[in-house]
């Protein structure tokens, strides 16, 4: 699994990159109770604002962590937003993207770096 | 956060893994670990306790709870003389304009008026009341705590520390001993649920919460609960649904102003602003505090403007409280709109990222009152 300065967390599937948040961004963000996800088709581009999260305290955007193609959002968000509070890195994934440019994961934080940027 | 005034129960709140932000110069928990929406459905089902110590307390002394009476009543337009032993009354100050300065409590305690004032507003509202009640002694009380208990749960809470409590109905005042204290204590709140204001001596402050902590139905609820509960409750918060902008009409707190203090009461006016305060509760005000429900999920919080419809170029309205009400399910808002808009079931138009989205004026509040009367 990957990492972003977002708190976002990426994870390959075969050639699919799933994308969440971290448990670090979620107990921060507090109870969530909205997320907007993007069209299933959207071509993004890395630092796009492609997700919004409100929470009980505020709204925050999500970035789009490399560039690709949306494949698939999280539609049980809609119904139960709080699935990213209570599993940020299992149920509660936000959506999967086709990269154009697989370079860029390597760019990203791995587990320790992250651990480490978070302390 | 090291300039930050502390509460006497900031080391409490620590113990307790308060998560603390500055708010009105305070130190304040916004959440503890059982978070906002826990926090929230625990006060509706059981019962929350909330430091509000940063509020000001404030002690109106004159020759009799007359004189004091008639003082506070030429900056505050409610009923004051009318006022029972030990009773209390939601009230507020007005300016020259007849804008709302500060929205208060006020209780008689037979030899004196006993105030609550906002954190923010208190060091103006003691200048003001020092500078303008003739005759009467005006002492901000900074030696106690203030504990609000609110749920269904209270009574029984604290009836087990002073069964006096349990013979209180809504918006009586009286002198318990709580844990050995002697505490002001007041059957009020401002989250909709039944509850009690607990003014404890500072030194016993944080020995009482944990005395009520300790009782398996209450938990501790920080700043981020207490705002979606009395959002939910449909009562003003200070700075944001009710200013020097707003009049009592405007905010739809006409109700706050009793008969005897309206035009053609015997006590009339004689404060500031009595002609524009008055005038609007006759004649109508141009805009009215209204609760609007928007669709879907995502929440509108203070700003979004308000368009008559989703095309229409000039914003009508402001957002002035909005989040999602956990009780309600959805997301609840308070805001200001011409007249014409004010109807339940108009639907109007907010503007959130870019985009105009339904949403439908109604009746507040949007959780009913549990009130013990």
């Amino acid at each position: 699994m990957k990492f972003t300065e977002e708190h976002e967390w990426l994870r390959a599937e075969n050639d699919i990159i799933v994308v969440g948040i971290t448990e670090h961004a979620t107990t921060q963000l507090g109870d969530i109770v909205f997320v907007e996800l993007p069209e299933v088709g959207t071509t993004v581009s890395k630092d796009d604002e492609i997700v919004v999260i409100e929470s009980v305290k505020a709204a925050s955007d999500i970035l789009a962590p490399i560039d690709g193609e949306i494949v698939e959002v999280n539609e049980a968000l809609g119904d139960n937003p709080a699935l990213a509070n209570d599993d940020a890195t299992g149920a509660g994934w936000f959506f999967k993207i086709k990269p154009s440019n697989p370079s860029q994961m390597d760019g990203l934080m791995d587990e320790a770096a992250y651990t480490a940027f978070i302390a | 956060m090291t300039d930050l005034l502390h509460t006497p129960l900031y080391d409490l709140h620590a113990d307790l893994g308060a998560r603390m932000v500055p708010f009105a110069g305070y130190a304040m928990p916004v959440q503890y670990p059982l978070g906002v929406m826990g926090e929230h459905t625990h006060t509706r089902e059981k019962a929350g306790l909330f430091d509000v110590s940063h509020m000001g307390q404030v002690i109106l002394k004159a020759d009799t709870f007359e004189a004091a009476a008639r003082a506070l009543e030429t900056l505050v337009p409610v009923d004051i003389l009318g006022l029972g032993p030990d009773r209390q009354r939601y009230g507020f100050f007005t300016d020259d304009k007849g804008g709302i300065t500060d929205d208060l409590m006020l209780a008689n305690r037979g030899d004196h008026i006993f105030v609550v004032v906002n954190a923010a507003c208190k060091a103006a509202d003691i200048d003001h009341m020092k500078a303008h009640l003739d005759g009467v002694d005006v002492t901000e009380i900074t030696d106690r705590a203030l504990l609000a208990l609110q749920g269904p749960s209270a009574e029984k809470v604290l009836a087990a520390l002073d069964p006096k409590a349990a013979e209180m109905r809504f918006m009586d005042v009286a002198t318990l001993t709580l844990c050995g204290a002697e505490c002001w204590v007041s059957r009020s709140g401002y989250t909709g649920e039944d509850g009690y204001e607990i003014s404890v001596p500072a030194a016993q402050a944080s020995d009482l919460a944990k005395a009520l902590l300790a009782h398996v139905d209450v938990e501790a609820i920080g700043l981020g609960a207490r705002d979606s509960l009395r959002l939910e409750a449909g009562l003003c918060l200070y700075g944001h649904d009710i200013d020097t902008s707003t009049t009592p009409a405007q905010a739809n707190l006409g109700w706050a102003i009793q008969k005897v203090r309206r035009a053609g009461g015997a006590r009339t006016g004689g404060f500031p602003g009595a002609e524009a305060v008055l005038g609007e509760l006759v004649g109508g005000a141009e805009r009215k505090r209204v609760g609007l429900l928007p669709e879907g999920r995502a929440p509108m919080r203070e700003g979004v403007e308000l368009f008559a419809t989703a095309d229409s170029d000039a914003a009508i309205g402001q957002i002035t409280s909005g989040t999602f009400g956990p009780t309600h399910g959805g997301p609840v808002a308070m805001g200001y709109l011409p007249m014409e808009h004010t109807t339940p079931g108009t639907t109007i138009f907010g503007e959130l990222r870019g985009k105009r989205l339904p949403l439908t004026v109604c009746a507040l509040p949007f959780v009913p009152a549990k009130f013990k009367r």
